[in-house]
């Protein structure tokens, strides 16, 4: 496999003496888009910022294109880029100066050529000259984007890009993201949003309080996660759900009003049909029915509860 | 070396310091000149002259240290306080540079700045009292040495401050005390022995007293000792330096 990181046995635990990781080995390949999932809180922040040099680490290795992020870190920096979460800025700069800053300061030679190109990708060239803080929250989360794209990097961190991003400007947003990986770069990118990961990531890694509980493709991912639930809320309310039914594996409230259906929205027949038609043979009706799909904290829960 | 970076940031300290013109050079010259309304004019007229030196003349050099200690160390203070405030220091932190470069840029704009100053000071007295350099090349090293020397201290304060309330207090309350007491408005030869004695000290006696002499070679402690002193500060605030960005000390998690 051509692993252009590679994080072997990386633990970290702050000063407070909170773990924030716990023994995270991953591999992130040359040109890939991994999404990082996870709650709040789960360590995707840290993470990115040990590999970026932001964070120490406290036990582990961390290398880059081969290279270690702590002896070699010229190199492996200077093939980094990094959109943090927080959105900050030079408020009184600006939005050219900040960005040919971000270039000179990782090394390279000055570029108007490059910094009108980036600019122009992101939609800010005609506020070039605009002090940073007279943009709207959307404009100055891309001048970080244009700042981490103007040394040319070759590895892209995202930490929750579209966080405060409108609709429009995301699907511009992933635009770029694909337009960089059609250039080459290797993107990590986290998101709160598994639908973001959906139609963005190759690969997707879920974290949940420090550790890596699961690496995988994401057409694999989505199967497992494509589970939706129907809910069906009985007229009259029944002790014990009839054999004929078993075959469906309803679930049935304390109560005895609520039915529940588990199916998979990715196969292709999701047995509702069949379903209805035999609950209306079997004599039970409903009044009511919804569905549901689970959520991504929900899928996190399962997924360490499994485990434990 | 990563030069370019080093040019970035030095750049970038310059650009702030020329939207910041008021208060970083006319504030300046305009309590210059007040300083040589009230001390030059009042006390001048009791005083008149110190060792040979017109009272208004032997004031300028205590009142460039007073500016450019002051200055280099607010400057410099704030330059690296304030992406740590708003945390645009992750850039730094995560961008290829060793903390010797970091170090250049930062203090070595501080420093222009200072020495600027320092500069325009001395212009602004030449228009009020007679001016005399004896020594110029000295001038400009004590100039220089002080200016490097503090705005290191100020990047040491900017860097453990963790609120703008330190950031003000140190040169207000530890930095300006100093200068006063060190003998830039008179010759600590004029102070009871005793009083000589503690006044010794106080390390700026030794930076004023070193460039008073490189105008009218009158010291209140020798030229060497003068030098050899703003190198110890030098080498003790190096040392700091290193030893934070060795641990990451308040900058890094
Ligand atoms: N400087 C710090 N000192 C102590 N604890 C910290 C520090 N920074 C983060 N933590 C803790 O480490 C844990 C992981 O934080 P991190 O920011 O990596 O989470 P995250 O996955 O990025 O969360 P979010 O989705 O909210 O951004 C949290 O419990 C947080 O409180
Ligand atoms: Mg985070």
């Amino acid at each position: 496999m051509d692993a252009i990181i590679d994080i072997q046995d990386l633990s970290k635990t702050y000063a407070s003496g909170f773990q924030a990781l716990k023994d995270v080995n991953l591999q992130i390949r040359k040109g890939e888009i991994f999404a990082l999932l996870g709650p709040n809180g789960a360590g995707k922040t840290t993470l990115i910022g040990v590999v970026c040099g932001i964070v120490n680490p406290t036990q582990g290795r961390v290398t880059v294109a081969g290279h270690d992020i702590i002896q070699d870190y010229r190199m492996t920096r200077s093939m980094i880029g990094l959109v943090p979460q927080e959105l900050t800025t030079d408020a009184f700069e600006t939005v050219w100066n900040t960005v040919s800053f971000s270039r000179g300061l990782f090394g390279k030679p000055a570029s108007p050529q490059h910094v009108s190109k980036v600019l122009d990708e992101l939609s800010l060239l005609p506020r070039k000259h605009s002090r940073i803080r007279t943009l709207s929250g959307g404009m100055k989360r891309r001048v970080m984007i244009a700042k981490a794209l103007a040394h040319e990097p070759e590895i892209l961190f995202l930490d929750e890009p579209t966080a405060g991003v409108d609709v429009e400007l995301r699907k511009d947003m992933w635009a770029t993201v694909r337009e960089l990986k059609q250039s080459g770069v290797t993107i990590i990118l986290t998101t709160h949003y598994i639908n973001e990961a959906e139609a963005m990531a190759d690969r997707v890694g879920v974290i949940n309080r420090g550790e890596l509980i699961l690496v995988e493709e994401k057409t694999a991912l989505m199967q497992k996660m494509g589970k939706k639930q129907l809910m069906l809320h009985l007229q009259n309310p029944i002790d014990t759900i009839p054999p004929r039914l078993a075959a469906y594996e309803l679930e049935k409230n304390a109560s005895g009003d609520e039915l529940t259906y588990t199916y998979d929205t990715k196969s292709e027949r999701t047995g509702i049909t069949a379903l209805l038609k035999d609950l209306s043979d079997a004599g039970i009706r409903f009044n009511d029915l919804q569905t549901r799909q689970s959520s991504l904290e929900e899928i996190f829960v399962n997924l360490v509860s499994s485990r434990s | 070396m990563n030069i370019r970076a080093i040019a970035a940031i030095y750049k970038f300290e310059m650009a702030r310091a020329w939207r910041t013109v008021a208060q970083s050079i006319i504030a300046p010259v305009v309590s210059t000149s007040l300083y040589f309304v009230v001390f030059g004019s009042a006390i001048g007229g009791r005083i008149t002259s110190i060792e040979g030196v017109s009272y208004g003349a032997f004031i300028v050099p205590g009142l460039v240290m007073l500016n450019l200690l002051t200055q280099s160390v607010s400057n410099a203070a704030f330059g690296i306080y304030f992406p740590k405030f708003v945390g645009t220091i992750y850039e730094l932190l995560s961008a290829p540079v060793s903390y010797v470069e970091i170090v250049i840029g930062y203090v070595g704009a501080a420093a222009s700045k200072s020495l600027l100053l320092g500069g325009i000071i001395l212009g602004t007295a030449a228009l009020f009292v007679p001016l005399h350099v004896a020594h110029p090349a000295w001038m400009l090293l004590f100039l220089l040495l002080t200016s490097v020397t503090f705005s290191l201290f100020g990047f040491i304060l900017g860097i453990w401050a963790d609120g703008f309330e330190k950031l003000q207090i140190v040169p207000l309350l530890i930095i300006t005390p100093l200068t006063f007491l060190g003998g830039s408005f008179y010759s600590i030869r004029m102070l009871p022995p005793f009083w000589q004695g503690v006044t010794l000290a106080n390390p700026v006696v030794y930076l004023v007293s070193g460039f008073r002499w490189s105008f009218y070679e009158i010291a209140d402690v020798s030229v060497g000792v003068s030098i050899g002193m703003i190198t110890v500060f030098l080498i003790i605030f190096i040392g700091i330096v290193s030893w934070i960005f060795r641990t990451g000390y308040r900058l890094k998690t």
